[in-house]
C-alpha cells in the first residue's frame, strides 16, 4: 500500500469497531461501580428551603447522600468561569450541588449514590426538597424586558455587553443611499449527542491516585479542573476520554459538577463510581445553544453594495455563563461573513434567563451571525430588484484582497484576519450546482404538481482551528509500530484515520502500523480540546510535524549506519534506503531499534542495541549531546491566528398549499477548507452538519413555557431530524491552502451547520412570499403566517424569477 | 431513567393470568409488546406493582382472517400484521394503518392489540378498530365478553376495561362489498404520532354512486371519532363528487385541540385535506372493486 495518504479518501478505522458494538463508551465502563443519581431541581427559579433525606435512608443499596453542605474547600466554590473576558462583566456560574439558589430546572440539588442506578433513583425519589419560588426569566425578550432579575444582583439581566465596530457606523448609515432595519430571531437547539454525558471514577487508596474516565472532548483540562478542586497532586490524577458517542460542543464544557462529584464519591467511598447521564437530564442540565434577538440595520447603495450595517443582538446565555461570551464573540464576529462590508458595528447583550445553559453546539454562534448577514442580503436583493445572488456576488471580498482584514477581534483573542479564500469561486460552483438559473422553469413543474418551490442561498466564513496549542508524540517502535498520540479527544471525527494518515505520509510508513490514541492524559498531558473545527489544523499539524521529527532522527541514524548523507536517504514502506541505490537499505524498525543504546538485550531484535553488538565509535559517548534515547519526538503546533475556511450552500423546497409541509428536495454544497486530508471524512462532517442545519432549520427547538419548563425534554418531542428528514446532500470541495499552518489546512468540524437556517428561510420565503423573520419554522407556523394578514408580504422584483406565489394563499 | 421497582409474573395460562391480576389489584400491568408501557415505566410516569408478561400465553399469536373480517390475537406483531397479505385482503385499512405505525424496531416488537388498549387517540389501531367498527374480546374471570369499540375507549390512555382482565384479541370487520378504504396522515418526521391522520372508506352502489363515506380521525379527539360524511356526496359518481366539501363538513365536525407540535386551527386544515385526499383515492377503490365484483 502506497505510503502518501494525504488527500486520500482512506475508509475510516474506527468504523467498524464502533458500528458492530466494540466501542468502548462511558457505560461500558465499571460493570461493578457503584451509581450516582442527581435530584435536580423541578422549578426554574427558587430558593432551596430544606433538604430532608430521612425518608431516603432506608432504602436497601443506600451508600451515601450528598449535598452542597457536603461539599468542602474548592467544592464549595462556585464553578469555574473557564473562559474569562473583561466585557463579561456579570459572570456568574453554580455550584456542583445547588447552594441556596436554583436558577433553572435540571440544576443539581441532591447526589445519591446506591448500589446501582435503580436504587438511586429509588432513594431520589424519596428525598424531599422544600422550595420558596421565585420570579422565572424565560426567553430573550423576557430577559431584555428584565421585569424580574434571574440573579437578583445582577442589572438588567445583562451578564456582558460584548461590542466592536470598525468605524462610524451613524455616519456612514447617514450616508447611506438607502437603509433598512429589521429585527429577527434564533430559536434555541441543542447538540444533543447520542451518548450523554457521564463519569467513572477509581480511587487507588494505595497509590492515592485517581483514574477518571469521562465522556469528555477536553480531558486535560478537566484533569487540571479535578485536581484543583479536589486538592490533588496532577500527577496522581489521570483523566482518559474513552470512546465517546458525538459531543458537538456540549462536552467541551467543563467541569460539570458531575465530573468533580463522581471522583469525589468515588475517593470518599473508597469504590469506583459511575454516573451515566439519561437522555431527560441532558435536555434539563447539560447545554443549549442559538436563542438570538437580532436588530439589523444596514445601509447600502442603489447597486446593493452594502456600505454600513449596525447590529444589535440579545444573547440568551441560560442561567449562567461558564463558557464566558464566546458564542457573542463568534456571532459578532462571524457574521459578515465573505462579505467586504465598509463600516460594521455590532453589539452583543449577553443575558441571564432561567433555563439550561448556553454554550457553543456545533456552530457556535455562527448559525446565527449566518442568518444575520445572508437574511440581510436577502432583504437588500428584494428591495432593490436584484437576484439574491448577484447581490452577495457585488459584496464579495476579491481574491486579491487577501489577506483580508475585517478588523475585528476574533474568540482567541487575534486578529479577524482572512487568510486566504476565494468567494467568487464558490459562488460560481454554487450557482453550477444547484442550477440556480434554471429556478423559473422548476418552478412552473412544481406548482403543475400543486406544489410551491423555492430557492435560497447562504454563505459563511468559518475561522476554524484557534490556538493555543496542540501537541503530538510520535514514536517507532522496535517492532516497526508507529505509536501516535495527541491530547486532544475524539467523539466520531475520524482522527484515529487522518492522524494515521498524516503520519504514515510525513513518516513513510503503511498506514496500517500506525496506532493513534487521542484523548487520554496518561499519552500527553499538554492539550486544549476538540472544538471550533480545530483537531485537523491544529493536532493535524503537530502530529505531522512530531513525525518530521521522527524522520529526521531516522535518517540520522540510519545514515550512520548506511554511511551516507541524511540528504540522500528516503523512507518508503517502512523502509529506510539510499536514493537511486536498490539493496542499500534498512528498516525503519531496526533504527528504532539503534536509537536507543542498550545494555540488556530482552529480544533478538534488541541485541543489535547493546554494547558489544558491533564497534562503536569510542570518541563518542552513545547517546550524543542534547540527543535522546528512542526514535520519537514531541512537538507542537501553535498559530499566530485562526485560518479561515468558507462555504455556500444552496436549497431547493417544495412546500404543500394544503398542509403546508416543507420538504427539502435538494440541498447542495460548497466547501473550503483548505488542503483536504480526507475528502470523505470531508464529506461525512458536511452530511452531518446539514442534518444538524436541517433540525435547526425546520425541526428542533427548545419547547420551554412560561414556568421553564422544558415541554419537549425527551426524543419523542424534540423532534431530531431523522435519516428520513435529511435531504440527499450534493457536495463540491475548493482547496485554497492556508497559508497559516505547515500543511495548508483549514478546519471542516462545523461547517455543515452554519448556514442552514438562512438558506433554507430564504428558499421558503422564496416558495410562498412571506417574510420568514425567525427560525425554525414548522408547517403549523407556516399555516399561521400565510394566513397572518399582519406578515410581510415579499414582493420579488428580481427579473430572473416570477412574480412570488402570494396569490396561493389568498 | 430506571423504573421503580415492581414485581413480575409470567403466567402460561390466560387463567393463571386472571389469578395475578386478580391477586395483584389494580396495580397489575398487561405487559405484551412494551412499546408504550416501558417508556412510561423507565420515567416513572407509571408504577405498576407487578407487570403480567402475557408473552408465554398460548395461541394468541394469530391473524384470523375470514370471510367477515379479520381477528388478530394479543400477541400479533405490528410488522406481522402488516405483511399479512390475508388480511389485507379481508380488511386493506390494516395494512395501510399499520404501515404508519412507528418504525421497524418499534413494528417489531409492538402488538397491535397492544396499541389498542393503550387506547392513544393518535394510534393507528384504535382509529382502524373505530373505523371498521370493530370490538375486542376480553378474558375476564367471569368468562370471556365482547365490547365495541365505541364502549371500549373511554378516554386518552383509557378503556372501560377495569379489574382483571387481559385482552384476547381485536376484531376488525371486513371492508364491505363496494368499498374502497384508504389512510394517511401528516407527521412531523416519518414514523412519529401522526400531528393528523386520517382513515376513510367509501361506498358505491350498483350504479357507482356514493352511498356512503365515513372517516375516523387519529390525534383530533380525545377518543377515536368517526364521523359520517355521507351527506355531502351522497349520490354523486367519485369523478363528481365534491371531495372538498367532505372535507369542509369534516372541518367543522371536529374539535382538536393544539399542543406542541400543531394549533387546533392546523389540525382542521388537516382533517380537510386529508379527508379530501383520502376520499378521493377511497372512492375510485372503491368503484374499481365494484366494476371487478359486477
Amino acid at each position: 500500500m502506497t505510503t502518501k495518504l494525504f488527500g486520500e479518501p482512506v475508509r475510516r478505522r474506527e468504523d467498524a469497531r464502533l458500528i458492530i458494538g466494540q466501542g468502548r463508551y462511558l457505560d461500558d465502563i465499571g460493570a461493578d461501580a457503584h451509581a450516582a443519581a442527581f435530584l435536580r431541581s423541578p422549578y426554574a427559579h427558587a430558593r432551596v428551603v430544606d433538604i430532608d433525606v430521612t425518608g431516603a435512608l432506608d432504602v436497601e443499596g443506600l451508600l451515601a447522600i450528598y449535598t452542597y453542605a457536603d461539599l468542602t474547600g474548592p467544592l464549595a466554590e462556585p464553578l469555574p468561569v473557564l473562559i474569562p473576558h473583561p466585557q463579561l462583566t456579570h459572570p456568574r456560574t453554580g455550584y456542583p450541588l445547588a447552594k441556596d439558589v436554583v436558577q433553572h430546572v435540571g440544576e443539581a440539588v441532591v447526589m445519591v449514590v446506591a448500589t446501582d442506578r435503580y436504587v438511586a433513583e429509588d432513594a431520589a425519589a424519596l428525598i424531599e426538597v422544600t422550595y420558596e419560588e421565585l420570579p422565572v426569566v424565560v426567553g430573550v425578550d423576557a430577559a431584555r424586558a428584565a421585569l424580574h432579575a434571574v440573579h437578583e444582583d445582577v442589572p438588567d439581566n445583562v451578564a456582558a455587553r460584548h461590542h466592536q465596530e470598525t468605524g462610524d457606523v451613524a455616519v456612514a448609515l447617514a450616508a447611506s443611499a438607502h437603509t433598512l432595519s429589521f429585527t429577527q430571531y434564533v430559536e434555541r437547539s441543542a447538540a444533543m449527542p447520542m451518548e450523554g454525558k457521564g463519569v467513572h471514577a477509581r480511587w487507588d487508596a494505595d497509590d492515592k491516585a485517581l483514574r477518571v474516565y469521562t465522556s469528555t472532548q477536553a480531558s486535560t483540562s478537566v484533569r487540571a479542573a479535578i485536581a484543583a478542586k479536589l486538592q490533588l497532586s496532577l500527577e496522581k490524577v489521570e483523566v482518559i476520554a474513552p470512546d465517546v458517542g458525538g459531543g458537538f460542543g456540549v462536552k467541551i464544557v467543563h467541569p460539570w459538577p458531575e465530573e468533580l462529584l463522581v471522583p469525589m464519591a468515588a475517593i470518599a467511598l473508597g469504590h469506583e463510581v459511575k454516573w451515566t447521564e439519561d437522555r431527560r437530564e441532558h435536555f434539563i442540565s447539560s447545554a443549549h445553544e442559538r436563542q438570538q434577538r437580532q436588530e439589523i440595520t444596514v445601509g447600502y447603495d442603489d447597486g446593493g453594495r452594502v456600505t454600513a450595517l449596525d447590529v444589535h443582538i440579545w444573547h440568551d446565555n441560560g442561567a449562567y455563563t461558564p463558557y464566558g461570551i464566546i458564542i457573542p464573540i463568534v456571532t459578532a464576529t462571524q457574521l459578515v461573513g465573505p462579505y467586504a462590508v465598509p463600516v460594521y458595528r455590532v453589539q452583543v447583550d449577553s443575558v441571564f434567563t432561567n433555563t439550561v445553559i448556553v454554550t457553543p453546539y456545533r456552530g457556535a454562534g455562527r448559525p446565527q451571525g449566518c442568518f444575520a448577514m445572508e437574511r440581510t442580503m436577502d432583504r437588500i436583493a428584494q428591495e432593490r430588484g436584484i437576484d439574491r445572488a448577484e447581490v452577495r456576488s457585488r459584496n464579495l471580498i476579491q481574491v486579491d484582497q487577501f489577506p483580508y482584514d475585517q478588523h475585528l477581534t476574533f474568540q482567541d483573542g487575534r486578529p479577524v484576519i482572512y487568510d486566504s479564500g476565494d468567494y467568487v469561486g464558490l459562488m460560481d460552483k454554487l450557482k453550477a450546482l444547484i442550477d440556480w438559473d434554471s429556478v423559473v422553469e422548476r418552478r412552473a413543474d412544481a406548482e403543475a404538481r400543486g406544489r410551491l418551490l423555492g430557492i435560497g442561498m447562504a454563505m459563511y466564513v468559518e475561522g476554524t482551528g484557534p490556538g493555543p496549542y496542540e501537541g503530538g508524540h510520535v514514536q517507532v517502535l522496535g517492532s516497526g509500530k508507529v505509536l501516535v498520540s495527541t491530547g486532544l479527544t475524539s467523539q466520531g471525527q475520524g482522527h484515529e484515520t487522518v492522524f494515521a494518515q498524516l503520519v504514515a505520509s510525513e513518516l513513510g510508513v503503511p498506514m496500517e502500523d500506525v496506532e493513534v490514541t487521542t484523548g487520554d492524559t496518561r499519552r500527553f498531558g499538554y492539550a486544549v480540546g476538540t472544538f471550533a473545527s480545530r483537531a485537523a489544523v491544529m493536532s493535524g499539524n503537530a502530529v505531522a510535524l512530531a513525525a518530521r521529527g521522527v524522520r529526521e532522527k531516522a535518517l540520522r541514524i540510519a545514515a550512520d549506519v548506511l554511511e551516507a548523507e541524511p540528504a540522500d536517504l528516503v523512507i518508503e514502506d517502512g523502509l529506510v534506503q539510499v536514493k537511486g541505490v536498490p539493496g542499500t537499505s534498512i528498516p525503519l524498525r531496526t533504527v528504532a531499534v539503534l536509537s536507543n543504546p542498550l545494555r540488556y538485550a530482552f529480544d533478538e531484535a534488541a541485541k543489535q542495541a547493546t554494547q558489544f553488538a558491533g564497534p562503536g565509535d569510542n570518541s563518542k559517548p552513545p547517546v550524543a549531546v542534547g540527543d535522546a534515547p528512542g526514535l520519537e519526538h514531541t512537538d507542537y503546533y501553535s498559530p499566530i491566528r485562526s485560518t479561515f475556511a468558507s462555504g455556500a450552500h444552496a436549497v431547493v423546497v417544495e412546500i404543500d398549499p394544503a398542509t403546508w409541509e416543507i420538504d427539502v428536495v435538494q440541498y447542495a454544497v460548497v466547501h473550503d477548507c483548505g488542503n483536504v486530508v480526507n475528502p470523505m471524512i470531508v464529506e461525512g462532517q458536511v452530511h452531518g452538519g446539514v442534518a444538524q442545519g436541517v433540525g435547526g432549520a425546520l425541526y428542533e427547538r427548545m419547547a420551554y413555557d412560561a414556568d421553564g419548563q422544558l415541554q419537549n425534554a425527551s426524543f419523542m418531542d424534540f423532534l431530531m431530524p431523522y435519516a428520513s428528514e435529511v435531504p440527499p446532500v450534493v457536495i463540491d470541495h475548493q482547496e485554497t491552502a492556508s497559508p497559516l499552518n505547515p500543511l495548508g489546512l483549514k478546519g471542516a468540524g462545523e461547517a455543515g451547520v452554519i448556514p442552514g437556517s438562512a438558506a433554507i428561510a430564504s428558499a421558503i420565503e422564496d416558495a410562498v412570499g412571506r417574510r420568514i423573520a425567525a427560525m425554525p419554522i414548522s408547517p403549523t407556523e407556516l399555516y399561521d403566517l400565510v394566513r397572518s394578514s399582519a406578515a410581510d408580504r415579499v414582493t420579488n422584483t428580481d427579473p430572473t424569477l416570477p412574480t412570488l406565489n402570494t396569490g396561493a394563499m389568498a | 431513567m430506571k423504573p421503580a421497582p415492581f414485581g413480575y409474573a409470567d403466567p402460561t395460562t390466560v387463567e393463571e393470568a386472571l389469578d395475578v391480576l386478580s391477586s395483584e389489584g389494580e396495580g397489575a400491568k398487561v405487559l405484551a409488546g412494551g412499546q408504550s408501557l416501558l417508556p412510561l415505566l423507565s420515567m416513572r410516569l407509571a408504577a405498576p406493582t407487578t407487570l403480567v408478561d402475557i408473552n408465554r400465553l398460548p395461541g394468541l399469536d394469530f391473524i384470523e382472517a375470514g370471510r367477515d373480517g379479520v381477528r388478530v390475537g394479543a400477541l400479533v406483531r405490528h410488522a406481522a400484521l402488516l405483511a399479512s397479505v390475508e388480511a389485507a385482503g379481508v380488511q386493506p385499512l390494516l395494512t395501510r394503518a399499520t404501515a404508519n405505525v412507528a418504525h421497524p424496531a418499534i413494528r417489531n416488537r409492538g402488538t397491535t392489540v397492544g396499541s389498542i388498549v393503550h387506547a392513544d387517540p393518535s394510534g393507528e389501531m384504535t382509529s382502524v378498530l373505530a373505523l371498521t367498527d370493530g370490538s375486542v374480546t376480553v378474558a375476564t374471570p367471569g368468562g370471556p365478553t365482547t365490547i365495541g369499540w365505541r364502549e371500549f375507549f373511554v378516554g386518552p390512555l383509557e378503556t372501560s376495561v377495569h379489574g382483571p382482565a387481559v385482552v384476547l384479541d381485536a376484531f376488525f370487520p371486513a371492508l364491505p362489498a363496494r368499498s374502497g378504504t384508504a389512510f394517511a396522515e401528516v407527521a412531523r418526521r416519518k414514523g412519529d404520532y401522526a400531528v393528523c391522520g386520517a382513515g376513510v372508506v367509501v361506498t358505491v352502489d350498483d350504479d357507482l354512486r356514493i352511498t356512503a363515506a365515513r372517516a375516523a380521525y387519529l390525534s383530533v379527539g380525545l377518543v377515536p371519532e368517526v364521523h359520517d360524511l355521507t351527506e355531502a356526496v351522497a349520490g354523486r359518481t367519485v369523478d363528481s363528487a365534491d371531495w372538498a366539501a367532505a372535507g369542509a363538513l369534516a372541518r367543522g365536525l371536529v374539535d382538536p385541540d393544539g399542543d406542541l407540535h400543531a394549533s387546533a386551527d392546523y389540525r382542521r386544515l388537516l382533517v380537510a385535506t386529508l379527508t379530501e385526499r383520502t376520499l378521493a383515492d377511497a372512492g375510485a377503490e372503491a368503484v374499481r372493486r365494484a366494476l371487478e365484483a359486477s
